[in-house]
């Protein structure tokens, strides 16, 4: 598995996560100043310093619970609210859209344009602020140094571990299921048309050559596909034209942003078995929040009063319903990370979270860490 | 028939995936062996799977910790097994006709990009010496004789795309490639002598009919081809035609 996966899931991830509470926020009618104050303090959290510095150390990829875990972090890191049905389908809309980009990358190596092209638009969203303007350029840098020279088989590498990463999801997307790139089983429709990655020839010539070299025979076959040359590469550099349009911001106000919720039976009384062995991953995980979130430099808000509720619903009710029937196996057993929006080292950060509430059963562990994952089922 | 499962622990929320997990059957001249390669290392099994005969770890002393780790592509030659690794290094197993004495006999340097595959059929008479082909993840093929000590025979550069997939068929080499495209070139010289134009996205695997000829290529572009080969006895040139 490639260690240097981690930037680009976490960067697109965002992005996307940052198209949706745009368009959001703009169909809640939420007044200017407030939005932008909610996008700049999401974007500058995510673009710290010294969180970067931890997303880009070598490291495996966590869990899909933990990788969420950062994100509800993140989006509370303004003033908006979310509740869990919210943050649930905004989760689910963020990865179902960058699997989709991923998959579709017609070289291995496009996921590093499909980063670029969320990061060209977050600098869209964040225009009036030059510091936070900065901090994306050079988050642009570390990108450029990092996979800039990196061959063709380690983004493959890089491909397949992020598509594992994504492996069995199946969530339908009302967006994608309306053009059509979507069935109504959630798989992706693979399209055998248009024009083909830069470096690859169109399909449908065989050539022969004899022992000196010289071509000595050519024949022409029906490929079964419709596809075209490619027209030209896209820039890696800080600015220019990406090509691909895989990343660019697909909503807009009167697209709406629905999920579909497809379990695999419709049957909620049918429980997937629960392990009883304890996740030898835990501990790690533990470890990589608490040095992910640790990095992250949250602001109180001013006004506690500032806050307010966003829903990724058309309607309360609608909100409701869908936190009630949200199938057992989607559901994504937050961690919940109570620390405080200082910053904190991890012996700190464990040691708050050992002041939680316990219960009246007493416990014996062996260490902290065990205390840890106990209060973490407990929750 | 033998499945690959990649899950490493129960929790549905953690996926220990094992990248570079492979399952290849080993038919040595008394023996068949199951071979799984992984990122920790190597394990070889009786046939029915009942008794593992041999463990070979990973030594991953001169990985950089951004490397990733792993063994990958399997072949068969003679009474050897060829597994290959993430250093470019193809380790050399000796198989007894028996029994679990297995041994490392030799370690091969020819690639310095991982490994992607490896084939290998029986040496074809004496014209025929190449008998075992490897291929990284640069394009490079490197074309072998083996042996008690394995010759590195000719070397066949890349193109800048890896290639994921190789086959030897009657001394001709069979690559498919990260852009699409199925070479074939002559063994022995390294000459090319066919270039398709077969896919729009990289292919993903080859496979040989050794006895008809055919050689069958999947890539990412959702289509599968077969293609019929040839080899015209005085000219020593190959062809292929397409049949689906």
């Amino acid at each position: 598995m490639s260690v240097r996966t981690l930037p680009l899931l976490f960067l697109n991830l965002g992005g996307e996560m940052l198209y949706i509470l745009d368009q959001r926020l703009r169909a809640q009618n939420v007044p200017g100043d407030k939005a932008r104050k909610v996008l700049n303090d999401i974007v500058s959290t995510m673009f710290n310093r010294k969180f970067m510095e931890e997303l880009f150390k070598p490291q495996e990829l966590y869990s899909k619970k933990a990788l969420r875990t950062v994100y509800d972090r993140l989006a509370h890191a303004s003033i908006i609210r979310l509740n869990q049905a919210s943050m649930d389908k905004l989760y689910d809309l963020m990865t179902v859209a960058f699997k989709y980009q991923v998959l579709m990358c017609p070289r291995p190596k496009d996921v590093l344009l499909v980063t670029f092209n969320h990061l060209d638009a977050i600098k869209g969203l964040i225009r009036d602020s030059p510091a936070i303007l900065n901090q994306v350029d050079e988050t642009f840098q570390q990108l450029t140094e990092v996979y800039g020279g990196l061959s063709a088989g380690e983004f493959q590498l890089i491909r397949q571990t992020l598509l594992i990463f994504f492996q069995d999801l199946h969530i339908r997307v009302s967006i994608f299921l309306k053009d059509r790139v979507q069935n109504s089983n959630g798989r992706f429709v693979l399209p055998v048309s248009g024009p083909v990655p830069w470096g690859t020839e169109v399909p449908g010539l065989i050539r022969m050559f004899n022992s000196k070299g010289e071509e000595v025979k050519t024949v022409e076959f029906k490929h079964g596909g419709n596809y075209v040359a490619a027209p030209k590469e896209g820039s890696f550099e800080l600015y220019g034209d990406r090509v691909l349009k895989l990343g660019t911001n697909m909503y807009s106000v009167n697209r709406p942003v629905e999920t579909h919720m497809s379990g695999a039976s419709k049957n909620l009384a049918s429980q997937t078995q629960e392990s009883i062995a304890p996740n030898p991953l835990a501990k790690e995980e533990l470890n990589f929040l608490a040095r992910l979130l640790g990095g992250m430099e949250t602001k109180k808000p001013s006004d506690p009063e500032a806050g307010f509720r966003l829903n990724l619903f058309a309607t309360e009710e609608e909100e409701e319903q869908a936190a009630l029937t949200r199938p057992e196996e989607l559901s994504y057993e937050v961690i919940n990370i109570q620390a405080t929006q200082d910053q904190q080292r991890s012996e700190e950060l464990a040691r708050i979270m050992g002041e939680f509430e316990i219960t009246d059963a007493p416990r014996q562990s062996a260490s902290k860490g065990d205390d840890l994952l106990a209060m973490m089922d407990e929750l | 028939m033998v499945a690959a499962d990649s899950e490493g622990s129960k929790d549905p929320g953690v996926r220990q995936a094992d990248l570079g997990l492979l399952v290849h059957w080993c038919v040595l001249p008394f023996r068949v062996l199951l071979v799984l390669t992984s990122h920790r290392g190597i394990q070889m099994f009786e046939s029915d799977g009942s008794i593992m005969v041999y463990w070979h770890a990973l030594d991953s002393g001169d990985a950089s910790p951004v490397q990733a780790v792993f063994a990958r592509g399997i072949a068969a030659s003679g009474h050897f097994i060829c597994v290959g690794t993430w250093s470019g290094r193809v380790l050399v197993f000796d198989i007894p006709a028996k029994g679990p004495n297995i041994v490392l006999s030799e370690e091969l340097a020819g690639h310095q990009t991982p490994i992607t595959d490896i084939a290998t059929e029986r040496a074809q008479g004496q014209d025929c010496v190449a008998d075992m082909v490897t291929a990284d993840d640069s394009g490079l093929l490197c074309v072998w004789r083996s042996g008690p000590e394995f010759k590195l025979l000719t070397r066949i550069p890349g193109f800048g795309v890896p290639c994921p997939s190789v086959q030897l068929w009657q001394g001709t080499v069979a690559a498919g490639y990260g852009n699409g495209q199925v070479r074939l070139y002559e063994a022995s010289t390294g000459t090319l002598h066919v270039q398709i134009n077969a896919h729009a996205r990289a292919i993903c695997a080859l496979d040989l009919a050794p006895e008809v000829g055919k050689l069958l290529s999947a890539a990412e572009d959702t289509f599968v081809h077969i293609w019929k080969l040839s080899r015209s006895p005085e000219s020593v040139s190959i062809e292929a035609a397409p049949l689906l």
